[in-house]
């Protein structure tokens, strides 16, 4: 198992090292730059070619790619230092880690519904299979992945204001003052974002369940007259669940897509929030910190599933 | 052995059909089954690959998948009760404590992720509800009875740590924790290395017979059955088509297809070995049988009697029945 560990902490050096160079080099081939934006927002600048080199060199942007990225690199690893926001002109990390408390609440309450509503319908579903109760369970899995979440985020933001006047709540008070009124605001968008992971998880669970109880072992727990809550519980779940856990790692990514759009929606100051302003001002540390930070957070997900994959599989954890 | 027939069988098996739906039709894989099991014997169930056998001992236990496959009539009289009566509840009481099953994967047939201690002391767990530290020392008994070396440590391992035999000795371990009346092996050394097969079922054997339960050997091979059993039934597409003491069988085939499975079946008495003649053709669509004998197709003494009507069971002497028109004896 240490070996394991071991080997798995060591793949993520690599692909943590393409990852920087993606999100360094992606976001400067985007067209449009902060200069731009800076002088035209300023309306006491005079556009010259020689104030464009001043600003340029003033933000480092003059010097060649692999130097900036070289710096950009060294900075962060150096003095834990993300860079400065050009239009703001405030410490990026620290703009991040204000944010990221709630983007991660967020985040964990849309996983946390989703898999409560989508495990317990995936498993009755495959042990139904083919009854009424199934095909509802699978209809509602459909419907899931055809409504797309901004658009039923913004009926959900905008009918009931219509009709009643009512708008979900959306103003947030620290945790520790009132953690329930600080939850609630998560709720909706939460239930949005994990309904439609939901869909996805609920037939991954119902196809892999189908596919354990068919095994032989399960005949097995049968005839040793177990009861069938017993099978399931104890020889079917587990077994069914391993590539399930593999998907909550796939999920991150869309999980922080889902997040830009509904704290937009639902006008929550989380990263999403912070990353769209970033990209419309062409604030380049800004937004290569967050997907900086966006990424190691993916490939530690990603690892920590990896593990638990071990911890479940017996198989995986002996291997060399 | 010397079972008077005084006592009622403790399995008796009557006119068991079980059929299965498929695209095809109605597959009949068990069609019309009677047999009886007494207390202590070893009763071997003999066939090629899809004549039922599987599907008459997971009858027994109730544990034909439905759909696709139900159990369309018959009794299974076990020590006096009908299992096909009994509730669900009922059933599972008596699967893995009265009754054990052995399957023929033991690849497949342990769980991966969890230790064997834990599946061997399921049996004692359920029907004991005995506490977790009292399965634990029942397990390392089991496991040093099927000789499982260092089962101490072995109650920790996870099947894919053990070999194919071992695993199987796991399974039989299994199949003896609750100390159940009867066993049914399923092809239990058919997966496993030609090496092992005698050791395994060496050991079935004489742990079947030291706690006095009776045993359902299914299995394939002819030379098997010779060595193992008290009686045999000679299964062909859902049917038993003979049935009689091993020693019956042995010395006295009356059916063709028993005859065909001696000829395929290397001779274990002389020394050298008789080329192995396997039976020509295949086993008939168990959708679409034929109206008269199911064996007629491929049986060298077909006559027109045989493709139009179905041979009973008729009795010969003491317990040897067979089912064909054809006088064996009289032909060849
Ligand atoms: N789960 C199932 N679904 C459909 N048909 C089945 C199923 N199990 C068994 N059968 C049918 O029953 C026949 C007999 O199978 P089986 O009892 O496993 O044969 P054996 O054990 O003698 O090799 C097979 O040929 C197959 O057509
Ligand atoms: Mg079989």
């Amino acid at each position: 198992m240490q070996r394991y560990i071991l080997r798995r902490l060591l793949a993520v050096i690599p692909t943590l090292f393409f990852a920087s160079i993606i999100v360094f080099m992606v976001i400067r081939i985007l067209p449009g730059d902060a200069v731009d934006l800076i002088i035209k927002s300023s309306p006491f600048m005079e556009d010259s070619e020689q104030l464009r080199k001043e600003i340029e060199a003033d933000l480092g942007l003059d010097k060649p790619m692999h130097i900036q990225y070289f710096y950009w690199v060294r900075d962060i690893v150096v003095y834990r230092d993300l860079g400065t926001s050009l239009i703001r002109e405030t410490p990026v990390g620290p703009d991040i880690a204000e944010r990221v408390p709630v983007t991660m609440t967020m985040g964990i309450l849309a996983v946390v519904f989703a898999l409560a509503i989508s495990i317990p319908i995936g498993v009755y579903s495959a042990m139904k299979q083919d009854t009424i109760g199934d095909h509802v369970g699978r209809s509602f899995a459909i419907l899931g992945l055809a409504i797309p979440s901004f658009w039923l985020g913004t009926m959900i933001v905008i009918l009931p204001a219509i009709w009643w006047g009512w708008s979900p709540p959306s103003r947030l008070v620290p945790f520790f003052d009132d953690p329930f009124r600080y939850l609630s605001v998560f709720v909706t968008p939460a239930a949005i974002l994990g309904a439609s992971l939901a869909a996805v998880t609920m037939r991954m669970t119902r196809t892999m369940m189908l596919e354990v109880l068919r095994q032989d072992y399960i005949r097995t727990a049968r005839a040793k007259g177990l009861s069938e809550t017993l099978v399931v519980m104890r020889h079917a779940i587990r077994n069914a669940l391993i590539p399930v856990i593999t998907l909550i790692g796939l999920f991150v990514p869309y999980i922080i897509g889902g997040t830009v759009i509904l704290e937009r929606i639902f006008d929550i100051p989380g990263i999403g929030q912070l990353l769209l302003l970033a990209v419309q001002d062409r604030d380049y540390p800004v937004i290569t910190g967050i997907f900086l930070m966006v990424g190691i957070f993916v490939i530690s997900v990603n690892l920590i599933v990896d593990l638990s994959y071990g911890l479940l599989d017996p198989k995986v954890r002996d291997q060399e | 052995m010397n079972y008077t027939s005084e006592a009622p069988p403790l399995l008796e098996v009557r006119e068991l059909k079980t059929y299965f739906r498929s695209d095809g039709g109605i597959v009949k894989a068990v069609d019309g089954v009677s047999f009886t099991v007494d207390a202590g014997e070893t009763v071997a169930i003999v066939g090629e690959s899809g004549s039922g056998k599987s599907v008459t001992a997971l009858s027994v236990l109730r544990l034909i998948p439905n759909p696709p496959g139900e159990i369309v009539s018959g009794q299974i009289r076990f020590a006096g009760t009908d299992l096909l009566e009994l509730s669900e509840p009922e059933a599972r009481k008596i699967r893995g404590d009265r009754i054990a099953m052995i399957f023929q994967e033991p690849m497949t047939s342990l769980n991966p992720s969890l230790t064997i201690g834990r599946q061997v002391g399921e049996p004692i767990e359920i029907h004991r509800k005995s506490l977790a530290k009292v399965v634990r020392e029942k397990c390392v008994d089991l496991l040093q009875k099927v000789r499982i070396p260092d089962p101490e440590r072995r109650v920790s391992s996870f099947p894919h740590e053990f070999s194919g035999g071992m695993r199987q000795r796991a399974m039989i371990a299994m199949g003896l924790a609750c100390e159940p009346e009867l066993i049914i092996a399923d092809e239990p050394t058919t997966a496993l290395d030609v090496t092992v097969q005698a050791q395994v079922l060496d050991l079935l054997k004489e742990l079947t017979r030291e706690s006095q339960a009776a045993l359902v050997l299914i299995t394939h091979d002819l030379g098997v059955v010779a060595r193992y059993a008290d009686r045999v039934n000679v299964m062909y597409a859902g049917k038993i088509v003979e049935t009689g003491t091993a020693r019956d069988i042995y010395n006295d085939p009356r059916h063709p297809y028993t005859l065909g499975l001696m000829n395929s079946v290397p001779k274990l008495n002389n020394g050298e070995k008789a080329p192995l003649e396997p039976i020509e053709g295949q086993p008939p669509d168990l959708s679409n049988m034929p109206p008269g004998c199911s064996f007629e197709p491929r049986c060298p003494y077909s006559t027109e009697h045989c493709r139009s009507e179905q041979p009973e069971l008729s009795l010969i002497s003491g317990k040897h029945a067979f089912a064909c028109w054809v006088n064996v004896k009289d032909v060849s």
